[in-house]
């Protein structure tokens, strides 16, 4: 149907009741569910109501992330490879949720570029990433990349920022806590991972400050990395990266502003992979 | 009182005299305690409290004596740390494992529990059970931890089940027995009110909802009758008897959730390692991490801590 046609509505419409419209409140993500903060708060973005997470939603998120992460790790590169893969084709059934958020079409197209293109990567960045060393002596020595465990992620506004801080670090088998800059916009993906093959726990979406949940993270003996590719206050991203170190974890922190258009090569998945290197004797 | 009341008859007509339990009613009671909020410098001595409870347990096929000996040493120092961090209340064990406990934990306060009486189905003949409690409080154990015959319970043979627990009363000596009830098999709150008074009847030092090995363990409805039973067997015999929920409780909001519910049950009288335990295994690990965030300041993770 044409959009002009509601305009012409049939007489008999003005009698009937009015409609309320029903909003939507939108919620953290945390372990594959969708709970309201629990301290009950929330704050108003563009009209919407958005729950606003506290310390203590931090800490959940991080036990649904630890939880979640020995099986997410466990699984075959190819099958996670092929569930980021399943982000994607649900972005894309949501665009015009996207759309009426304000997402311009042209960064949906390049979130899902985005993903379709770390889903290639993940049965291919050990090729890479990992090594069969020469040494003196009867041995195999092959160095493999594995994921770091959970690492939080201070998250940039866009989706395509979003996107491109999320699906590096869940691709090699890592789980994620999210402090998400837009709200609106990270919940609507949070909607699209629960509908997609992403099990509970791999990815979890905190809205709220960033300033007032980060540091909890920081600190957080359970955490071990941290990217702050979102952090917009370099005072803070120093003040974190000082705490991080206090648990010796690892600190992505890019330099400079990020340009998400551009091609990220490796380095968002490599800076969250750890190297195992294994000797095995060759037998003659 | 005790020592007349032994047969069948006499302790029909006394557990089932005794009054029936309103089930939504304890189920909201025990839900309501349960949103208690117990912060900052209250909830530092709660957890100090839960974990001078806690009996520390591992009552599986797998034990061997190397692991034995690392969660005695982890009980009499759980958190290596920090010297402020107290020690449990006691370690328990199979009986086989007892004399290696026991040797870790001779002369440090904390108590070797050792199961027994056929452990954990308890069907099996008198004196099986008793040779076995016998042996385990000639190894070392200073508590014993015994399962009432469920089968006999539930089709009525009292006096059997009251005989039972005398007899292993008897065999503990200067033992402790804590007369487990196993709740999750009993089928009614009813019942657990009844095999409460039963086993305080027989002489039980403390009363214990579960072994751990059926899928329902511990709860807050069932602890909170039994602490109800243990309140009104004071009054009426003036012999405390201690409780002792195991299984399930995983937590440190949960094992609050219990001290809320002893000190508005019982009140003070009972807040002490002597008459209430936790028999867990994994709550310590999390009293320990919520420990450290209370000292430190910041969130604690498990791999900062021993795995048994």
């Amino acid at each position: 149907m044409p959009k002009s046609a509601p305009t012409k509505a049939p007489k008999a419409a003005a009698a009937a009741p009015v409609r309320l419209s029903v909003r939507k409140t939108y919620k953290l993500y945390v372990g594959g569910t969708f709970p309201r903060s629990e301290s009950g708060r929330t704050y108003l973005v563009d009209g919407d109501n958005v729950a606003l997470a506290s310390r203590k939603d931090a800490r959940d998120a991080v036990v649904a992330a630890r939880k979640a992460q020995p099986k997410w790790a466990g699984a075959t590169a190819y099958n996670r490879g092929q569930v980021v893969y399943r982000i994607a084709e649900m972005v894309e059934a949501r665009r015009a949720e996207f759309a009426a958020l304000g997402v311009p079409a042209a960064e949906v197209d390049a979130a899902i570029d985005r993903l379709i293109w770390y889903a290639g990567w993940s049965d291919k960045i050990a090729q890479l990433a990992g090594n069969a060393n020469p040494v003196a002596g009867p041995f195999f020595n092959i160095s493999s990349p594995e994921p770091t465990g959970v690492v939080g992620v201070v998250a940039p506004a866009s989706l395509l920022g979003l996107v491109s801080v999320v699906a590096p670090a869940i691709v090699t088998g890592n789980t994620v806590v999210v402090l998400a800059a837009g709200p609106q916009v990270a919940i609507t993906l949070a909607e699209v991972l629960a509908t997609s093959d992403v099990p509970g726990g791999v990815v979890n979406i905190l809205t709220g400050h960033a300033a007032e949940t980060a540091p909890w993270l920081a600190s957080h003996d359970d955490v071990n990395a941290l990217d702050l590719t979102g952090v917009t206050d370099p005072e803070l991203a120093a003040e974190l990266e000082r705490t991080a170190s206090g648990t010796l974890k690892r600190v992505l922190r890019p330099r400079g502003k990020v340009d998400f258009t551009a091609d990220p090569g490796l380095r968002p998945m490599t800076a969250l992979l750890e190297t195992k290197t294994v000797w095995h004797p060759k037998g003659y | 009182m005790t020592a007349t009341a032994t047969s069948t008859g006499t302790l029909r007509a006394l557990l089932h005299g005794l009054p029936g339990v309103d089930k939504v009613g304890v189920e909201a009671r025990a839900a309501a305690l349960g949103t208690r909020s117990v912060k900052t410098t209250a909830k530092a001595k709660a957890i100090d409290l839960a974990i001078r409870m806690v009996d520390l347990t591992t009552l599986e096929g797998a034990d061997t004596p190397g692991k034995v000996r690392a969660l005695s040493a982890k009980a009499l120092r759980p958190d290596p740390a920090d010297p402020g961090c107290p020690s449990v209340a006691a370690v328990c064990v199979y009986p086989s494992m007892v004399p290696t406990a026991a040797a870790v934990l001779a002369g440090s306060g904390v108590h070797v529990a050792s199961v027994a009486t056929a452990f954990p189905s308890g069907q099996a003949p008198l004196d099986v059970k008793l040779a076995d409690t016998r042996d385990a409080v000639a190894a070392g154990a200073d508590e014993i931890d015994m399962v009432i015959s469920r089968g006999a319970f539930l089709a009525g043979d009292y006096a059997k089940v009251f005989d039972e627990i005398v007899a292993v009363k008897e065999a503990c000596g200067a033992a402790h027995l804590k007369v487990i009830l196993e709740t999750g098999e009993l089928g009614t709150y009813d019942n657990v009110r009844r095999a409460s008074w039963l086993a305080m009847l027989a002489g039980a030092d403390f009363i214990k909802t579960s072994t751990g090995k059926v899928p329902v363990a511990a709860t807050l409805p069932v602890t909170l009758i039994m602490l109800e039973a243990v309140r009104d067997f004071r009054a009426e015999h003036g012999r405390q008897v201690g409780v002792k929920p195991a299984g399930g409780i995983r937590t440190t909001k949960d094992a609050i959730k219990y001290l809320v519910l002893i000190n508005e049950t019982v009140g003070d009288d009972w807040l002490s390692p002597d008459w209430f335990r936790f028999g867990a295994s994994s709550l310590l690990n999390d009293l320990l991490m919520q420990h450290t965030k209370l000292t430190t300041g910041h969130y604690a993770g498990p791999d900062y801590f021993t795995l048994d």
